[in-house]
């Protein structure tokens, strides 16, 4: 195997451990060897981490790799070195491909290319529930699983038929599968292009009401009360729809929701100026809802923060408003502005953010990774918290630039990936 | 004349485009008016023919339908010798074809001067001017704006009442696909007047008193002492969409009728933007009655557009 690195002089964060200190992390043969202080390098490569932070490599549990079908917009490759760029070791990617990944061949042709193309991030594709996303028939959900899925999704799809969402949750639970809710009612959202409130009314554009999620968030737990099953919540956007979930819980529902970086970092009034970089589905809501998504992530009424990384080739984006792609680029300033907008502005503490992108996202999934106990995957991220950034997504190793944080300056960087024990992404450090 | 005529002529835009009304200060509306108030009189003249805009090229860019709009920024640029041409294109084909900023990078290389553009999507016509050099006037984009709809309906009031200055206008009808309604906000609030909507629950934005208008319960309290009572065309589609039942139950408690306009001011404005759904909005004996000036605001239309293109393009000196 590769030969071993020796993290030296870190703060080394380890929430899933309890283990906040000045310790250095020993690496070998993919796996944590060691931690403690002063550990001799042995003839290990010694990586000076002094002044930075060290921490499990973060797990996206949403995102979009395009790949197969839409390499224009991204695929594995360009996918997982964003992803690595941003601190991820390990990313879901969402089925809405083409073809959708509702079949065990899609699922393989996923997890070959990550292991044999991709840059070492673990890739864990999300099957869809339904055939084609078209909400009528289950898809092969145990084939998918024996080919390596984690999870369930029409993702960009809300389910409309509720019993189909019965069925699956029921039938998916004997594989060990939970379901991924994108919560929508289509009707609710109508020809809605960005948030309903003062901006859309100021900008003329039409707007969807946060029912829209809301309805179906409460419909997704009663189903899952219902049935006694697990249901995640993607991308939780609206302060109704934080409070559902903490309602839900509170009674006992087996229900767990994530939130992304744009919801906690952005809202509507971003969209004065019809920027198609602002246009992403849910939209961005209202500082009220800003700051129930970070109440829900304090409180942990949200459980993970995923990117919902979702690249568009450019063209798709400097069109009319009306006309541009729903998504946002997300893997490569997803800790600078989760850092920033909540650590620094002091609703959290580090430890709990690096929990909320590592551990807890390994935890609901119930994959590898999101701790570095002794003998635990040697995936590992080197973050350097008082670094300015400026966002500028021409740098970007993600086909997608397409994002509305460009231009804008963040304090925290991702200074170095480790995956397996080896560097797979590192600038200056 | 009051206060707020007569000194803004000759005064010039401190601006590229003309987007909307929001956010265009009370100072520059006075000079539009006040220079479209010289307009008009090439308007009433028996030789229409100026040189304002000679050696200029001005493009109409429209995604939309339209026929006085249209027509009357074509003729504006006429009467003032500008080279004028046009350019249609279906709203379909813009998904299709030709991208806007690509289309309007074409129209730059031409050496367009001006650009108006309608199109059905709001915000278009700041994609446009973000990547043109040449002057952008909005004709109308979605239910965001219509700045020279609104511009003429200030300027018709102002001839009638004198002064924009603490009068209530009234807008009734389909205020959320409205961009006559925005705009009209926006620039009769900076002029100091008051605006009070009147329609269906559904057919009103959220939060839109926001803007700085007020929203009446009844069309009666809408109208209640009112210097102008304003109707805003009702589309049949909206009643298929749901968002009100039917087209007599519309009538029975929004439509502008002479009763309604009667708790008005005894010397109240009636006013529409056109095109009219008679016996929908407006009842035909209100639109065609002794207190409308519909057909003036025609007039007000070449005379507005004609000032904006004179002091859109001579603001490079």
């Amino acid at each position: 195997m590769s030969e071993g690195i020796l993290i030296r002089g870190g703060r080394l964060i380890d929430p899933a451990n309890g283990i906040d200190g000045q310790l250095d992390l020993l690496l070998e043969d993919g796996r944590v060897a060691a931690i403690g202080e002063g550990l001799d390098a042995q003839g290990a490569r010694v990586i000076d981490a002094a002044g930075r932070v060290v921490a499990p490599g973060f797990i996206d549990m949403h995102c979009h790799l395009r790949d197969p079908g839409l390499e224009y917009k991204e695929d594995i490759v360009s996918g997982t070195r964003a992803a690595a760029r941003g601190g991820f070791t390990g990313v879901c990617c969402m089925p809405n491909t083409k073809p959708v990944n509702d079949s065990a061949a899609v699922t393989r042709y996923i997890i070959e290319k990550a292991e044999t193309k991709g840059s070492g991030v673990h890739v864990y594709p999300v099957g869809a529930i339904s055939k084609g996303l078209e909400g009528v028939e289950m898809a092969e959900i145990g084939r998918m699983k024996a080919a390596g899925i984690v999870a369930i999704s029409d993702d960009g799809r809300p389910v409309v038929n509720s019993n189909l969402l019965r069925l699956a949750m029921q039938y998916a639970d004997h594989f060990g599968v939970f379901i991924m809710s994108h919560s929508e009612d289509k009707n609710l959202v109508g020809d809605g292009v960005m948030n309903e409130g003062y901006m859309s009314t100021k900008l003329g554009l039409p707007g969807i009401t946060r029912a829209a999620e809301e309805v179906m968030i409460a419909r997704d737990i009663l189903v899952a009360e219902a049935e006694g099953k697990r249901i995640h919540l993607c991308h939780v956007s609206t302060r109704g729809g934080v409070q559902l979930v903490r309602e839900a819980k509170a009674r006992g529902v087996r229900v767990t929701a994530e939130t992304t970086p744009h919801y906690i970092g952005a809202t509507e009034d971003w969209v004065a100026g019809y920027d198609g970089n602002c246009r992403v589905n849910p939209p961005l809501r209202e500082e009220a809802d800003r700051l129930a998504c970070i109440a829900g992530l304090v409180d942990g009424t949200l459980d993970a923060i995923a990117t919902d990384h979702a690249p568009h080739h450019e063209d798709e984006k400097r069109v009319e408003f009306h006309l541009a792609a729903s998504g946002i680029s997300g893997f490569e300033t997803a800790f600078s502005i989760c850092h920033t907008e909540l650590v620094k502005k002091g609703y959290m503490t580090l430890p709990r953010l690096i929990e909320l992108m590592s551990a807890q996202p390994a935890r609901l999934l119930g994959v590898p990774g999101g701790s570095l106990a002794v003998g635990a995957p040697a995936d590992a991220v080197i973050l350097d918290p008082e670094r300015e950034i400026t966002v500028d997504a021409s740098k970007f190793k993600s086909k997608g630039h397409n994002t509305p944080f460009d231009g804008r300056t963040y304090t925290g960087a991702v200074c170095a990936t480790i995956v397996g024990g080896r560097v797979i992404d590192q600038e200056d450090c | 004349m009051s206060a707020e005529h007569g000194k803004g002529y000759n005064v010039n835009l401190r601006r590229k485009d003309l987007l909307g009304l929001d956010g265009v200060s009370r100072e520059e509306i006075t000079a539009i008016l006040d220079t479209a108030l010289m307009m008009r009189q090439v308007v009433r003249s028996a030789n229409k023919k100026t040189s304002h805009l000679q050696g200029k090229s001005i493009v109409t860019l429209f995604y939309e339908n339209s026929t006085r709009t249209r027509m009357s920024f074509e003729l504006a640029s006429k009467y003032m010798s500008a080279a004028a041409a046009n350019i249609s294109a279906s709203a379909s084909s813009v998904a299709k074809g030709e991208t806007l900023i690509d289309t309007g990078v074409t129209l730059d290389q031409m050496g367009t001067d001006v650009i108006i553009i309608r199109h059905p999507m709001s915000g278009a016509p700041s994609l446009l001017a973000r990547h043109v050099k040449a002057s952008v006037i909005n004709a109308g984009d979605g239910m965001n704006e219509h700045p020279t709809q609104a511009l003429l309906d200030m300027l018709t009031m102002r001839e009638h009442l004198g002064s924009l200055e603490g009068i209530k206008v009234a807008i009734c009808g389909d205020v959320m696909h409205s961009r006559v309604a925005r705009s009209n906000i926006y620039g009769l609030t900076s002029m100091g007047a008051s605006v009070v909507l009147c329609a269906p629950p559904t057919l009103i934005p959220v939060q839109i008193e926001r803007l700085g208008c007020t929203v009446a319960p009844t069309i009666e309290d809408a109208c209640e002492g009112a210097d102008v009572v304003m109707g805003l065309r009702i589309q049949r589609e909206r009643q298929q969409k749901g968002l009100f039942p039917s087209v007599a139950e519309y009538c029975d408690n929004w439509e502008i009728t002479p009763e309604r306009v009667a708790l008005a001011k005894k010397h109240a404005l009636v006013m529409h933007p056109g095109p009219m759904n008679r016996g929908v909005e407006i009842a035909s004996s209100a639109a065609d009655g002794p207190q409308s000036v519909i057909t003036q605001q025609v007039e007000s239309g070449v005379a507005v557009r004609m000032a904006l293109l004179y002091m859109l393009t001579r603001r490079e000196g």
